[in-house]
Parts: structure tokens; sequence; C-alpha cells
């Protein structure tokens, strides 16, 4: 079943205030706060997006990496079939804890409903789905570090299953200011194989 | 009134995180929702904390919402007669 070829299209990686795509660093800023970064990187790439600025600090993370990787890959005339699996550590912990500062005083007890609806990881997957109306199959995994053969094996079934046409897949790991994003489009045309040791040695760079 | 207004102008641009909407680009009686600040579910949610945070006022039916948030105007109008703080 895993026998078909498949192969990187492109791949993306957001860390220490630069980003870097297909292996080039395309916007880099001086040592800042992601709150900062991801907002000149918004404005930076001119995505006009409102919603983006509500988002947490997890789905800003991982829409900048899909706005980069989908830009020229969604066709507007028909349905694209771009399935998003994702994964990383410290699932929605960031946005947990602030959500458990907003309840923990009985005397100051204001729970925000606009950082609730955060507190999933997989809500940075309707993010990308609705921004880009794509109605495919998405899953959020949990891993203590990065799995590469998990991820290359689940791309390689819905490609293979023809569950999808192409696969979006991410690691995007947020926690107290500490962030990494490695995100790469998978295919069954293109020149980078998609093979477990290329898609680790990739996020390793 | 108007510094109230105004206030909720700042309040909501800062709580919403609209980031591109300038202070002077609400108008009193523009709508929040819909055509207007095209503000969401989540956001009138938002309004209703807002509410019993800032100015002591709580809503029993978020229903009621409807009619108070529908602009400035009418939310400034409610928080002046009902607030407690």
């Amino acid at each position: 079943m895993l026998d078909n070829k498949t192969y990187i299209q492109s791949f993306c990686t957001i860390q220490n205030n630069e980003i870097i795509l297909d292996g080039a660093s395309i916007f880099k800023l001086e040592p800042t706060t992601f709150l900062d970064f991801s907002k000149k990187a918004y404005q930076y790439f001119e995505i006009n997006y409102s919603k983006f600025f509500k988002m947490d600090n997890l789905s800003k993370l991982a829409f900048l990496g899909a706005e980069l990787l989908l830009e020229n890959e969604i066709n507007n005339t028909k349905e694209n079939n771009i399935a998003l699996v994702f994964a990383n550590k410290s699932s929605s912990l960031d946005t947990d804890v602030k959500y458990q500062n907003s309840i923990s005083d009985a005397e100051n007890y204001f729970p925000s409903p606009a950082v609730f609806v955060y507190t999933l990881p997989n809500i940075c997957l309707g993010e990308i789905s609705i921004r880009h109306q794509l109605k495919s199959e998405n899953s959020f995994f949990i891993f203590d570090a990065f799995n590469s053969a998990f991820m290359t094996n689940y791309a390689k079934v819905l490609l293979d299953s023809n569950k999808a046409d192409k696969v979006l897949c991410g690691w995007v790991e947020y926690f107290d200011e500490e962030y990494k994003a490695f995100l790469y489009l998978v295919g069954r045309e293109g020149n980078l194989e998609h093979k477990i040791e290329t898609v680790l040695t990739e996020y390793n760079k | 009134m108007e510094a109230l207004k105004q206030e909720l102008k700042e309040k909501i641009i800062d709580i919403l995180n609209l980031e591109d909407i300038k202070l002077e680009e609400i108008n009193d009686n523009d709508p929040l929702f819909g055509d207007g600040l095209g503000l969401d579910s989540i956001d009138a949610l938002e309004l209703i904390v807002m509410l019993d945070k800032d100015y002591g006022i709580k809503l029993v039916d978020p229903k009621e919402g409807k009619t108070i948030f529908q602009s400035i105007e009418t939310m400034a109008a409610y928080i002046k007669e009902n607030r407690t703080k």
C-alpha cells in the first residue's frame, strides 16, 4: 500500500524570530517577543486577514507557516483536498495556562471566552481550514518530540488511499515564548522524495 | 456620556484585538455586528464579560446582548443606566 513515491514540494521553518522557506531565509528580526514577531511577519507578507490578531500564539504560528506553503496551492475554482496532519509536544498548554490564570482567583473570576476557545491544540487546524476553505481530513497528535516516522507514514497513507491530493504536515510547538514550526507540503509529484530520513534532516536544519 | 463612549471604543479595540481598526473609524451608531465592525459570537461573549468586570453589570439572559450591543450608543446608554462600578 505504501509503495507509491511521494514528494516534499515545499517546506518552511519558523523559529528564533526567523522564517525559512525551502532552505532560504525570507524574514528575520532581531530578538523580540513572538507577539511582535508574528505581527511584523503578518505585515511583511501583506496578509489581509484580521482574525489573525484574535488567534492564540499556537494558531498564529501554524497559520503563518500554512500561509506561506498554501499561498500558491489553493485553487479558488475547485475544492482543494489538502489534508492537514499536525503535531506538537505542549498541546495548547500556553493558552491553557493563560486561561487558568483568568479563573484561579475567586475574587477576580472573569474567564475569557476568547481565550477559552483556543484551549485545544487542533483549533489551529480549524483556523487554517477556514482561511483556505479546506473541508479535508485533519488530525493533531501530541508527541514527546517530532516523530518523523509517524508523520511520514500517516501522510503516505492519506495519499495512497486517495483520502487527500496533498498533505500539509506540521510540527507546531509553542510554550512560553519558546517556539518552533516545521511545516511541509507532501504530494505525488516533485523532486525531493518524501522519506523519514529526509523529513528528519530538514526538521533538524 | 461622550467620555464613556470613547472609553468603550478603546476597550473594544483592545479586548477584541481589532488591530486594523482605528478609534476614529468607529461611529457611535455603527452596528457592532454584521456589516459594522464585523464582530462574532465569541466577541459578544467577551463583551458580556467586560460589562461584568468593568461596570459590575451581570447579564442574566445573554439574549439581552442583542439590543444592548447594537452600537456604541446603545451600549453606553445601557451602562450609564445600570452600572454598579
